[in-house]
């Protein structure tokens, strides 16, 4: 894994809110490097920073210092142009509420981004369906997002996060508005799309999601202060022989 | 735990001789709870001690046959039907160690949860791993589906068990911050920003019902008045 490129890179990443007597350090010399086929969760208390890091990691924000390397781009030197064209191409982000268009269908809405990069509507549904498929939702392309449960619009979002060549999703607490059973089921499809190429970096506080992860990272205060390092399951359950 | 039940419940599908049995345990449990064959043969002794299980005879191979008896079966759907007691809990370690950390003067208990929080974090993670391969195990059918399905549950009570743990760790840290931000400031100057320096020191009494935190020491858990406003959401 170390051997590739990361697809997203955040060096020394610091962001302060406010200044002065009210001035709030949200995120304080972060160093994260997420690799292709890696799904990264960061996990941490309300207020760790764990939102501002995914929306400056997503171009949404803007770092008060440090780089943000998406594929080879460095987001923070970017122009305004660039970094549009980036988050169409190279960049997806889930929501905790989905944020669907409701008047476009699940394939209109998948399509969407595609075609705001030019790809002609003909070749962006093609696509669409075909991310759509992955997701198992291939006979829902025609249905609004009023017409599907939160379940199917999360798995909609995925595949608009998704579709075309971009290999980095970004998902905020994606979970966060779906029933247990639900949760799991799109916390698979998207570990199933990180095993596939894609990076991945999910903002949870639920434990059982973050654990679909590769690499749990810890916030707290704005600084990571810890992190999971992934070994061979296998050896977990040895060892212990039964007492009678 | 419960082999001798265990036991029983294998036995009631059918005689069996005791290598056999540890097999099957294994492959119910995943091999979660390992048995040694050792155990198991001590443990029929015992059964047919107390006149659960009999030796009837031998399969084709020579090996000694179990069979479960009337009183075995009784016993056994005593054990089906009983809830498992939790009104007197095993001592748990994590429990007692986050107690004791509690005022310690040679630890920073916010260190203890987290140290604690990621090695369940990771145990959840390696379960969660097995737990895809035994959803596909169990989704592809197969002549071992049982064996598959009771391995997903055993799975998923571990999962159940460390998220739990995990949650109380959340909490822990969550109740520590609460008490120290509702105790009375140490001094004016403890309100002052923190130079950006999020102290591992946390204060080792921040649970302590005595108003007496360490002077002029700002308390790390809250650094800033702002720090704890949202603002970073």
């Amino acid at each position: 894994m170390s051997t590739q490129q990361p697809v997203l890179q955040l060096q020394n990443l610091t962001r302060v809110h406010g200044s002065g007597a009210t001035e709030v350090h949200a995120l304080r010399g972060i160093d994260l490097a997420v690799y292709p086929g890696e799904l990264v969760a960061v996990m941490g208390p309300s207020g760790s920073g764990k939102s501002t890091l995914l929306t400056i990691a997503g171009g949404l924000d803007t770092p008060s210092s440090g780089r943000v390397i998406v594929e080879d781009t460095d987001i923070t030197t970017a122009t305004v142009k660039q970094l549009a064209a980036l988050r169409r191409r190279s960049i997806g982000y889930v929501f905790q509420d989905y944020n669907l268009i409701p008047a476009l269908t699940a394939a209109e809405n998948v399509a969407l981004p595609r075609e705001l990069d030019g790809t002609s509507a003909r070749k962006a549904r093609v696509e669409a369906l075909a991310a759509l498929e992955e997701m198992g939702l291939g006979h829902l392309a025609d249905r609004f997002p009023d017409e599907m449960s939160g379940g199917q619009q999360q798995r909609v979002a995925i595949a608009r996060a998704l579709v075309g060549d971009r290999r980095l999703v970004l998902a905020d607490e994606p979970t966060g508005a779906l029933d247990s059973e639900t949760g799991e089921s799109v916390l698979a499809l998207l570990r199933s799309r990180c095993d596939a190429g894609a990076a991945g970096v999910l903002v949870t506080h639920e434990p059982r999601f973050a654990a679909w992860a590769d690499r749990v990272v810890f916030l707290r205060d704005g600084a990571i202060v810890d992190q999971t390092v992934r070994s061979e399951a296998d050896s977990l359950l040895s060892g212990q022989v039964a007492e009678a | 735990m419960s082999i001798r039940h265990g036991l029983l419940a294998l036995l009631e599908r059918g005689p069996r001789y005791g290598s056999q049995l540890r097999t099957e345990f294994e492959s119910r449990t995943g091999s979660t709870w390992p048995l040694n064959v050792g155990q198991v043969y001590t443990t029929l002794n015992r059964l047919e001690r107390d006149g659960m299980v009999a030796q009837g005879g031998q399969d084709e191979a020579g090996h000694a046959l179990y069979a479960i008896t009337e009183a075995g079966l009784a016993e056994l759907r005593t054990w089906f039907e009983k809830p498992v007691d939790r009104t007197s809990p095993a001592r748990d370690e994590l429990a007692i160690k986050l107690a004791m950390a509690v005022g310690a003067p040679c630890v920073d208990i916010r260190d203890v949860i987290q140290s604690q929080r990621r090695h369940t974090v990771k145990a959840m993670q390696d379960y969660t791993r097995l737990k895809a391969q035994a959803l596909v195990a169990v989704e592809s059918g197969g002549a071992r589906e049982r064996d598959d399905v009771a391995w997903l549950l055993v799975l998923e009570q571990l999962i159940f068990q460390t998220e739990a743990e995990a949650r109380w760790l959340d909490h822990c840290e969550a109740r520590l911050i609460r008490l120290s931000t509702t105790m009375p400031p140490a001094s004016p100057s403890a309100s002052a920003p923190a130079s950006g320096s999020a102290s591992r020191s946390a204060s080792p009494s921040a649970a302590d019902p005595a108003p007496a935190p360490a002077p002029a020491a700002p308390n790390p858990i809250t650094t800033t008045p702002a720090s704890t406003s949202g603002g970073t959401r």
